[in-house]
């Protein structure tokens, strides 16, 4: 402590408490008073500037304009300062957004044969869709596309129940997919004991030839989606049958061939039902592109 | 009154400070009620059906609001993962709005459609069977749980009196019936609730078994609602930004 400072008189506020409490009324120090005076300025000069002031139904617009142009050079927004419109201006002209740009208008009038072809697009496309795909696709199909069974299909294998074309990958992006087996309660017992081990026989199961050859008969009413060798319709959805890749029934699972059984005769008395939804109006058309080929590469494509 | 009566009487002091902490509460609030650019003029918003408020309630109800926001700021990186951002006008019939601050979740303004039924019926009996890094608790009730919808109209009534545009009597009715059409109209009667709420249950495959009414059905329907009402491919792009 300063001795210096018990000769001079400091100005109290006044207030007393306790018989002896008093307060000092210090000057504030002026750097703090003049930063109180410059918000004060600078307040000012935003309610000129900027939205600010409700009166009655509306508010202060502010002087401040934005204009925000498309890229042919129209004026989709021009008017007060707002939030909004920065971001309007910052999807399209932003340095992140621009460069971004370059690699979208790359994609976007290329073919997919040129895009398959071109190392290139196929980075961009990968790095942008990898993103894409973490958040439409990834919960169900899984980070690395490796599906959820028996619900959601495995996009990493060369098995494709819809078709592993890029033309096939885009139809389902854009318009979803309803996959449809109707069950077939009504056959039962023998019948369909048969008819699980003819399907199990197609897959090359060793299965008893003369139960198996009992079931083809019942498998008319598969024909019509499995084909009738049972190599499947990708139109349909309908899996082929031959191929040792089971996508609903655990068979590779099962053990037996009594559990295999089971498991196919379960399909087949409730059916499946499965839907992907449509990303259509959701995504715009170039990422649905680049989730195509990303997709496309994912299982080796078609 | 001298500073030294209020600084010394703490009733006063109590009272006068509340005064002028309500003062800038409410300049910032007040107005919004009043400025007609508030809520955005848009097509297509309509108050939730009696399956998706329940749906709404057992979001409330289990707290996904302590995860999940409702709320798409407008940015330009939850743009490019959410979609649009949320309107004021999209939230207008939400009493209490779900807009929320809190991510452990993902956002869910904009969820609707984005995953079929069975996945979110799957997800909510076991997060982790299809999102294995998922930290999100299983709930596995809603699919064993009937759906208890005897107050649903009380529930609706409730709503009402807060402004949202349910119809009690036969003009209410007919209002609704222009505004949102006659299918729609009729699942926002009252005096309807409880049939178009099994009618609509049982009119999809919500929870994947059609013959019950279940608390997943009704989770569900509202989730796959979330965010899909406005049509934005109806308004230029600039259109949202006249009304900040």
């Amino acid at each position: 402590m300063s001795t210096n400072n018990t000769s001079k008189e400091v100005e109290t506020t006044g207030h007393v408490w306790d018989g002896d409490l008093r307060e000092y009324s210090n000057p504030l120090p002026s750097w703090w008073l003049w930063t109180f005076y410059g918000t004060i300025v600078f307040s000012l000069i935003y309610w000129v500037l900027y939205p600010t002031w409700p009166i009655g139904n509306d508010f202060t617009k502010g002087i401040k304009t934005i204009e925000v142009k498309d890229e042919q050079g129209k004026v989709i927004y021009d008017g007060h300062w707002n939030t909004r419109a920065l971001l309007l201006d910052e999807m399209r002209n932003s340095p992140a957004a621009l460069r971004q740009k370059e690699g979208i208008e790359m994609v976007k009038n290329a073919s997919y044969e040129q895009i398959l072809a071109s190392p290139e697009m196929m980075s961009f496309a990968r790095s942008m869709a990898k993103g894409l795909f973490g958040d439409y696709c990834a919960a169900c199909h899984g980070t690395g596309g490796q599906g959820v069974l028996p619900y959601f299909p495995n996009l990493a294998d060369d098995d494709w129940l819809w078709g592993g074309k890029v033309e096939n990958i885009q139809k389902a992006i854009t318009s979803g997919l309803k996959g449809n087996m109707p069950g077939f309660p009504t056959i039962q017992g023998q019948a369909l004991d048969d008819l699980a081990l003819y399907v199990l026989s197609l897959s090359g199961e060793k299965v008893d030839a003369a139960a198996a050859e009992r079931g083809k008969k019942g498998y008319a009413m598969c024909m019509g989606c499995h084909g009738a060798d049972g190599k499947g319709n990708a139109m349909l959805g309908a899996p082929n049958l031959t191929d040792k890749v089971w996508t609903v029934a655990n068979v590779p699972g099962a053990g037996s061939i009594e559990g295999m059984k089971q498991e196919i005769t379960n399909v087949i008395h409730k059916g499946i039902k499965r839907e992907m939804p449509a990303f259509g109006h959701r995504l715009k058309d170039y990422e649905i592109k680049m989730l195509t080929v990303y997709v496309h590469e994912m299982g080796g494509g078609k | 009154m001298k500073h030294e009566s209020v600084e010394i009487n703490s009733g006063l002091l109590i009272v006068l400070t509340l005064v002028a902490i309500s003062i800038g509460g409410l300049v910032e609030i007040v107005p919004l009620f009043h400025i007609k650019d508030t809520v955005e003029e848009v097509k297509g918003v309509r108050p939730y059906t009696p399956l998706e408020q329940r749906g709404r309630d057992l979001y409330i109800r289990e707290g996904c609001y302590a995860c999940h926001s409702q709320m798409i700021r407008p940015f330009r990186d939850e743009m490019m993962r959410y979609g649009h951002y949320s309107l004021g006008a999209e939230s207008k019939y939400d009493h209490p709005f779900q807009w929320g601050s809190k991510r452990t979740g993902p956002d869910l303004a904009r969820v609707g459609g984005k995953y079929s039924d069975e996945w979110q019926t799957q997800h909510m009996v076991n997060p982790q069977a299809l999102v294995p890094d998922s930290v999100m608790p299983p709930y596995p009730w809603l699919l064993s749980t009937e759906l208890d919808y005897s107050d649903i109209e009380q529930r609706m009534i409730a709503l009402k009196r807060t402004g949202v545009p349910y119809s009690l009597s036969e003009e209410e009715f007919r209002r609704n019936v222009e505004e949102y059409g006659e299918e729609m109209a009729k699942k926002l009667h009252i005096p309807n609730a409880k049939a178009t709420l099994e009618e609509q249950a049982k009119s999809r495959n919500w929870d994947g078994d059609p013959s019950r009414v279940t608390e997943m059905d009704a989770m569900v329907a509202y989730l796959q609602m979330l965010g899909t009402l406005v049509d934005f491919s109806q308004y230029e792009e600039g259109y949202f930004a006249k009304f900040r």
